[in-house]
């Protein structure tokens, strides 16, 4: 899964830069489409930028794993609950690539967390949206991490040397992430109309928020030049919206079901769909912290952190412990 | 193999992670753990890194053990070997009826 287009914060002020050679050198690595690597010279508000833009798809990885967890102990088969066993400790692990990633930074992951925590930091929107039904754990997989793909494939070429080759390892695994969601939803239309109608509803919940993931509209996105110009963003939120849509409506056909969009429909001039208009209140308000989950969300993470507190308290102890026995033997 | 736990701060300490994709391989950089000491940082980078049969092997080295070279002394750490062009086999031009030795 995958971060909001994180340009809804406004961008970390440029400071001038003292070294005039440092930022040419910069600029040459960034215009040759060459990494930049946590050791060599960065603009502060790249830094910056980065440390949020990353945290905060680390901190979506971490609260995405809420929605699906919920359904883990009510999955259908034994089949079905491994495979979603399997995709949500995924999303557990690309969060900690993506910790990994922001640390060479210079945050610490106690920063990050605690950012996350006090409600500082963000996390994609749609993760404050409920699982309802079995269903929305197959659209999930089919629509949201389908979104988060088309996102996360051109951060792979991202400028920042770790953030780009954890992205690499996280789009590998996605892809088991969004066929596993179609395949759930595949049996589910072979079954009855009850099992159909369940999944057609679970689509019409979520296809808006989904197509809210990719951001704001361009022309309200005033950081996306800069993103651009640093190589941290590839793509604008419009023209990865536009893709998402266009490869999506025919995988919808192919399932047996309707995107709920009267608007939409091919335009053979345009050679891309046409598509009604977003609601953009809701978005704001889901991003604002008034979404349906973001109480409990936040809620239930800050609880699995304190009550795992006598976990990390138990490893320290021991560690310390099995060091001093060591420690004793030697001497 | 015993490091000095992290025990005074609220933080494990990092480390950095090192998986073999298989024998005759090396070993290569993949990321990097929290844990409190070498034998949790082992079994934490596997259940991160090796979710999918990515190694046979993992090497977690504390990150504060390791020493890197600095960014700007690049230039003279490694430019002096781009002028010693015959240190490289196609440097030397062969008759071509030899020249696949």
């Amino acid at each position: 899964m995958y971060t909001q287009a994180m340009d809804t914060a406004p961008i970390e002020a440029g400071q001038p830069t003292a070294n005039a050679q440092a930022q040419q050198h910069f600029d040459q690595v960034i215009d040759s489409q060459g990494y930049i690597e946590p050791q060599d010279w960065m603009p502060e508000a790249y830094r910056k930028t980065l440390v949020r833009q990353i945290s905060q798809h680390a901190h979506s990885e971490v609260v995405g794993m809420q929605p699906e967890g919920n359904w883990i102990s009510r999955a259908p088969s034994l089949k079905r609950k491994a495979i979603l066993l399997a995709k949500v400790q995924d999303e557990g692990g690309h969060a900690l690539y993506l910790y990994s990633a922001a640390e060479t930074l210079g945050t610490t992951r106690d920063q990050m967390l605690d950012a996350l925590h006090t409600g500082r930091a963000k996390y994609s929107s749609i993760f404050n949206y409920p699982t309802l039904t079995w269903a929305d754990v197959g659209v999930i997989g089919w629509l949201v991490d389908g979104a988060a793909i088309m996102n996360q494939v051109p951060l792979c070429r991202c400028s920042f040397g770790p953030y780009a080759r954890a992205m690499v390892r996280v789009c590998r695994e996605e892809s088991f992430h969004q066929r596993q969601g179609y395949d759930a939803l595949m049996a589910m239309m072979r079954g009855t109309q009850a099992q159909r109608d369940m999944v057609q509803e679970s689509v019409n919940r979520w296809w808006w928020p989904v197509l809210m993931m990719f951001g704001p509209p361009d022309s309200e996105s005033p950081n996306s030049a800069q993103g651009m110009r640093w190589g941290i963003k590839r793509v604008t939120n419009d023209e990865l919206r536009q893709k998402f849509i266009d490869a999506t409506v025919p995988q919808a056909q192919v399932l047996g079901v309707s995107l709920p969009d009267p608007d939409l429909r091919w335009n053979e001039a345009r050679g891309q769909h046409d598509f009604g208009a977003i609601n953009w209140d809701e978005f704001w308000q889901v991003v604002g912290g008034n979404g349906p989950c973001n109480r409990e969300r936040l809620a239930t993470r800050v609880l699995a952190h304190t009550s795992g507190a006598w976990v990390r308290d138990a490893a320290t102890a021991h560690a310390n412990k099995a060091h001093a026995r060591r420690q004793a033997k030697v001497a | 193999m015993s490091q000095p736990p992290s025990a005074t701060t609220d933080t494990w300490m990092l480390w950095e992670v090192f998986i073999r994709p298989g024998a005759g391989l090396e070993h290569k950089h993949c990321g990097s753990v929290h844990a409190a000491d070498a034998e949790q940082a082992l079994h934490l980078a596997r259940e991160v890194y090796t979710r999918r049969q990515e190694g046979d092997s993992i090497w977690v080295v504390p990150s504060a053990a390791i020493t890197a070279s600095a960014p700007v002394a690049k230039g003279e750490m490694f430019e002096p070997a781009a002028d010693k062009i015959y240190r490289h086999p196609t440097f030397y031009q062969l008759p071509d009826a030899v020249d696949h030795m």
